[in-house]
């Protein structure tokens, strides 16, 4: 499904998500859905409105550069679905 | 068709915090594959990003000595794309609200100063390190190393200013150097702490609108810098020559061939949908916090050259090579304190030490001569214990040994000949076997003192203190 505003193919893409043709119709429709909610946002005067980027009016949160090592090495590795010779297996890139 | 070269650079460097940009992972280099990881830069589902501070701190540094205006308030955006190397499906970069705007340095080339302007200053986390599965002995697979993932970056890019392979050589190298006084950086181009891509592009001279650029990757030292932009621009000169259009692409520097060429195109172009962080909350540079950094900055190379040319009066061509590093300079100035002869220090550096560094790829901080060293042998020279020939050679011992000059000099024998009856004698010998060439030289031919001279060094196997042996040879020849 496509519209004007939008190829749904293409943001499945992006999002490297396989739809299925019923998917892309039922997915379409509530992406259109999404679209003109935010059409009806759009026609709201923001002008003198901040943008928000962060909900809670905080700034210059910071930790100290310190280096703290939560759990030994090769504990991540080892909860990976494919890995060998200490690194992540992935499929082969280019 | 004459073209004129326009060329900007994006250069990417690693800020030297002990621990990464989101977490508290160590970012030190060499560690074994995915030692330094941990949830957060791994992307694990429902962990939070928090800011280290001294992050910050370097960025604003980093402007500071760009020039740059550090902006009051800066904001992190998510670049979203998929690749194995960044686990989280996005990148915490700055889009919008860069840390840093418009700034320049100061090149040179040829003699001609130039200001090369600088876009934008912007922090982001660096992507891991992807391995062809061939190197791991497995084809068909690739392998990742996290370590990198999560290192703090200051990317910093050029106004397309630049206007031939030469410049952007020294603008990269200024730029290096700068950083390096600036104390943000290792700025190591081979341990990849500095990155450098190219935009390059053609115009008929004269014309006012830009070409089509391509965008050069994986150049990874200065003299590549300059080898892969020559190549690049040959090969657009001749697309445009053959009336063909050059075609907008990330190309490939192969160092090996000394070749460019262009990157596999992605399936899609690319869309990276930007959007502020919503894990991070803005960040405010007050101009307290600004000034007490500004203070902290130390002397930057341009000032250096100029203090060193006024101070010490040295060529400032000398200067401009002492500066190159911080550490470098330091050596300069930590010799010239324990032997105050600038330019005798000076040669020495340029010439003997650079030279031993260069063939053995070695940076001044891995010198086995230390200042101390240096200057006892330079003493040796003025004290007259040895000439300045004999000097290079305790130099290159000293340089392989480690050991000093004065124990050197003693093992090899090397000690001038400074007792004139000894070369009295030494110098007699010489007349009375060239009788002839005496009697010329005593009816006016002078030219004949480099021959004596040189058979006197030659009887000494070069020992003989020269300044000692001139006199002596004028005051039995006119006698």
């Amino acid at each position: 499904m496509s519209s004007d505003s939008f190829d749904i193919e293409k943001i499945a893409l992006l999002a490297r998500l396989k739809l299925t043709e019923e998917e892309q119709l039922r997915l379409g429709r509530q992406f259109e859905g999404i679209l003109q909610h935010i059409d009806q946002l759009n026609q709201l005067d923001t002008e003198n409105v901040e943008p928000t980027s962060h909900v809670l009016p905080l700034q210059n949160v910071f930790r100290e550069d310190e280096v703290k090592t939560l759990f030994e090495d090769g504990k991540y590795l080892s909860l990976a679905p494919r890995q060998d010779k200490d690194h992540y297996e992935v499929p082969q890139i280019i | 068709m004459k073209y004129e070269v326009v060329i900007g650079l994006e250069v990417h460097v690693q800020l030297k915090t002990l621990s990464k940009i989101f977490c508290s992972c160590s970012t030190e280099f060499g560690r074994p594959p995915n030692a330094n990881t941990c949830p957060i830069c791994l992307g694990m589902p429902g962990v939070l990003p928090v800011m280290n501070k001294k992050v910050v701190e370097y960025a604003i540094k980093a402007c500071l000595a760009t020039h740059c205006e550090v902006q009051t308030t800066s904001r992190f955006a998510r670049k979203n794309f998929f690749y194995p190397d960044m686990p989280k499906g996005y990148q915490i970069t700055q889009f919008e609200l860069p840390i840093g705007l418009n700034g320049y340095i100061n090149i040179e080339t040829d003699g001609t100063p130039k200001k090369i302007g600088l876009t934008r200053i912007h922090l982001e986390e660096d992507a891991g390190k992807s391995i062809h599965g061939e190197n791991l002995g497995r084809p068909g697979r690739s392998y990742v190393d996290y370590n990198r993932t999560g290192v703090p970056l200051v990317e910093i890019v050029s106004e397309p200013d630049l206007r031939s392979p030469a410049e952007a050589r020294e603008y990269l190298a200024q730029l290096k150097a700068i950083l390096d006084y600036a104390e943000v950086s290792d700025v190591n181009m081979e341990e990849g702490s500095l990155r450098c891509d190219a935009n390059v592009s053609l115009r008929p001279v004269g014309q006012a609108e830009f070409g089509t650029r391509t965008e050069l990757k994986n150049i990874n030292s200065f003299k590549f810098v300059q080898k892969a932009l020559e190549y690049e621009i040959e090969r657009q000169a001749k697309v445009l020559n053959q009336g063909d259009k050059v075609v907008q692409e990330t190309r490939l520097y192969d160092s090996d061939k000394g070749v460019t060429f262009p990157m596999r195109s992605k399936e899609e172009a690319h869309d990276y949908r930007y959007f502020p962080e919503p894990d991070l909350v803005p960040t405010v540079c007050d101009a307290a916090w600004i000034d007490s950094i500004r203070q902290s900055l130390p002397e930057m190379p341009e000032a250096k050259r100029d203090r060193f040319v006024s101070a010490y009066e040295i060529p400032e061509y000398d200067a401009g090579v002492l500066i190159t590093s911080k550490a470098l300079a330091d050596y300069f100035e930590t010799s010239v304190k324990l032997l105050n002869k600038p330019k005798t220090v000076s040669n020495w550096i340029m010439g003997d030490l650079l030279k031993e560094l260069k063939n053995d790829d070695k940076e001044i901080d891995e010198c086995p001569v230390t200042p101390e060293r240096l200057t006892d042998l330079l003493k040796l020279i003025d004290d007259g214990t040895i000439s300045g020939k004999m000097a290079k050679t305790v130099f290159e011992d000293m340089y392989q040994s480690g050991k000093p000059p004065a124990e050197i000099v003693k093992a090899k024998g090397l000690t001038q000949i400074t007792d004139e009856s000894a070369l009295a004698k030494m110098v007699e010998d010489v007349i009375a076997a060239n009788p002839g060439q005496a009697e010329d030289f005593k009816n006016g031919k002078d030219k004949l003192m480099g021959f004596f001279v040189g058979q006197v060094m030659q009887a000494s196997k070069g020992q003989a203190n020269p300044a000692l042996v001139n006199k002596l040879i004028k005051e039995k020849l006119s006698s």
